[in-house]
């Protein structure tokens, strides 16, 4: 026998994708590594002050996900930020206290903060 | 990792990664029997009996990206380091519960933590999920279900700022409850 949670579930899942779909075409999404070397690095912190930081600012139009790892460990907490039309910008080695700075740059104002990206932290 | 709530974190990513639609979580801690026990639940896609024999073995992974597999070794290292054990069972096309024991007490038992964070960070990130969390201490608890707050919301998803605001004071209100009543008791 189906369950009235089953059904609430479905329902949900099904108006999730259809703003996902919408949410896809046009949001900003910010992509965080949550396996278990990124975890383990800091994930959740940085996590924290994405969410504070959007919801500070009220940007309506930024997904946060998560992703799993990618084989590049050492680099963790890797933040991945897809803006529509660009392509993709890999943060490495992220700290709550470089949240705000991409956020404002890249977030906002489209500029993505270099020094931060993993080719600049590799070096 | 130096917070049980970020080896939580880590263990339910594998029960989403195994298309888990809901999640149970569990921290139940006996002060008299000197026990927290952490079980972590999920209708996912469960292992065979093959591969839960795999899992037990550190290194033991299904992703592709890296050939190690840290998450479950790691678990089980941090209940076994405080005399405690962490055990796996699994049906395919059912689900994965994973109990970890600890010795309340014992000097390598590492902290709780930040559960609150850990919860709200799996919410935030998985609004289309159904996460329960449950947390005792000597018989008396608190749970938080995501599938009755939806009953509430209708429209509303989770993922909402006032909603998680609200979920977090929820959270925090009740384990100060939790463990403050045991302060009056002692
Ligand atoms: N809840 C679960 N449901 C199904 N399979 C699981 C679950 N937890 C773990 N596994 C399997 O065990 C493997 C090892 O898990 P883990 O030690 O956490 O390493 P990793 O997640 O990095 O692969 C996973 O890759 C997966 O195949
Ligand atoms: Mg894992």
């Amino acid at each position: 026998m189906k369950s009235l949670a089953e059904l609430q579930a479905i329902r949900d899942k099904a108006r999730m994708q259809m703003q996902m779909r919408k949410d896809n075409s046009e949001a900003i999404r910010v992509v965080i590594g949550m396996a278990t070397c990124g975890i383990s690095a800091g994930a959740r912190p940085v996590l924290n002050a994405f969410v504070q930081e959007i919801e500070k600012r009220r940007l309506e139009n930024v997904v946060v996900t998560q992703t799993g790892c990618i084989g590049m460990c050492q680099f963790e907490p890797i933040v991945e930020v897809f803006v529509p039309g660009k392509d993709k910008v890999t943060y490495a080695k992220v700290t709550p206290e470089k949240v705000p700075r991409i956020v404002a740059d890249h977030l906002v104002n489209g500029n993505p903060v270099m020094e931060y990206t993993i080719g600049s932290v590799m070096k | 990792m130096q917070e049980l709530s970020l080896y939580i974190l880590d263990i339910v990513q594998n029960s989403i990664s195994a298309g888990a639609s809901r999640i149970e979580i569990s921290v139940d801690e006996d002060t008299a029997a000197d026990t927290l026990a952490i079980e972590i639940s999920d209708n996912g896609c469960g292992m065979t009996e093959e591969q839960l024999k795999r899992v037990s073995d550190p290194f033991y992974t299904t992703r592709t990206t890296r050939r190690v597999g840290m998450g479950i070794p790691l678990f089980r290292l941090a209940a076994e380091q405080s005399g405690g054990s962490l055990e796996i069972s699994s049906e395919p096309g059912k689900g994965t519960r994973v109990s970890a024991r600890f010795v309340r007490s014992h000097v390598n038992r590492l902290p709780l933590g930040d559960v609150c964070g850990t919860l709200t960070a799996l919410i935030r990130l998985n609004p289309n999920l159904d996460f329960c969390y449950m947390q005792s201490l000597d018989g008396r608890s608190f749970s938080i279900d995501t599938s009755e707050l939806r009953r509430i919301l209708g429209d509303v998803p989770l993922d909402n700022p006032d909603v998680m605001s609200w979920i977090a004071g929820y959270f925090n209100e009740q384990s100060e409850l939790l463990s403050g009543e045991t302060d009056q008791t002692i």
